[in-house]
């Protein structure tokens, strides 16, 4: 019962942090919002029982990506975003449209959704380096040597971006 | 499982609906970019969610998976940025219209 308040209490923290991410206009107040959007999420992963991947959160976003985010805001010294001009009338209505699409759509989940209440109450034996270690290496061998790939690639893209004037 | 799955793809959807909205509404290329971090991790959250309900472990790697390719993702985009920066001297995506017409 405690944990379930706990998650709830999280998970509001989280969706507030998100909120202020995208509605601040300083780019450094957002990237620290996001990082402790970021460490919400973990303590939701923990309550959920996927250990290794909350410690994976901290370490890779709120970790590396994120400083990589406050670095580059920082090396180019932005000021804040200016108001928005007055010519993008149609873009913004359309966008405004989409965005009533999505919250209809989490009102028509919420409301009448699967309705199912079954929590699984069995231990999960699955959230820790050992189970995950052992799929990542047998059955997703493949996704998990192409992610090596994957991050190879990103690597020789970021030295040649950086590397000569384009 | 401590709450409901719907409670959590509730959260999750709402996530990133701000995110969505982060993207649409936003100028700034560094918040925009932040906002994709964010739907990434709404989509990372649901998968977590539905790993725990099945009481399945693959859910989890495709978090993983997804972990690695946003750090592939940022390294390259701020990359992008940056250089888009040094040629243009702003990182308003208004003012970057190059391709235009």
């Amino acid at each position: 019962m405690f944990l379930s308040i706990l998650f709830y209490i999280i998970a509001f923290v989280a969706v507030g942090s998100a909120i202020f991410v995208v509605l601040n206009r300083n780019a450094v107040y957002s990237a620290v919002a996001l990082v402790l959007c970021f460490f919400c999420l973990a303590i939701l992963y923990l309550l959920l029982e996927a250990y290794f991947l909350a410690v994976l959160e901290i370490f890779i976003y709120a970790g590396a990506i994120m400083v990589l985010f406050l670095f580059a805001i920082m090396l180019l010294n932005l000021g804040k975003e200016k108001a928005l001009p007055k010519v993008m009338h149609l873009q913004r209505g359309l966008s405004a449209l989409l965005i009533i699409v999505f919250c209809f759509g989490i009102y028509l989940f919420y409301v009448q959704g699967s309705g199912d209440q079954h929590q699984p109450m069995e231990a999960f034996s699955g959230g820790g380096v050992y189970a995950l270690g052992e799929a990542l290496f047998s059955k997703f061998l493949l996704p998990f040597e192409i992610a090596s790939l994957l991050l190879l690639a990103g690597l020789i893209g970021t030295v040649y971006l950086a590397k000569r004037d384009i | 499982m401590i709450v409901p799955l719907d409670h959590v793809i509730t959260i999750s959807m709402i996530l990133f609906t701000i995110g969505v909205f982060g993207v649409l509404f936003r100028r700034n290329a560094f918040t925009i970019f932040m906002s994709i971090e964010l739907m990434l991790n709404a989509v990372n959250l649901a998968l977590v969610g539905f790993s725990r309900y099945y009481q399945s472990v693959d859910g989890q790697v495709f978090v993983f998976l997804v972990m690695t390719l946003a750090a592939a993702e940022v390294a390259v985009g701020l990359a992008i940025i940056v250089a888009l920066y040094r040629n243009r001297q702003t990182v308003n995506i208004d003012e970057i219209n190059l391709m235009k017409n």
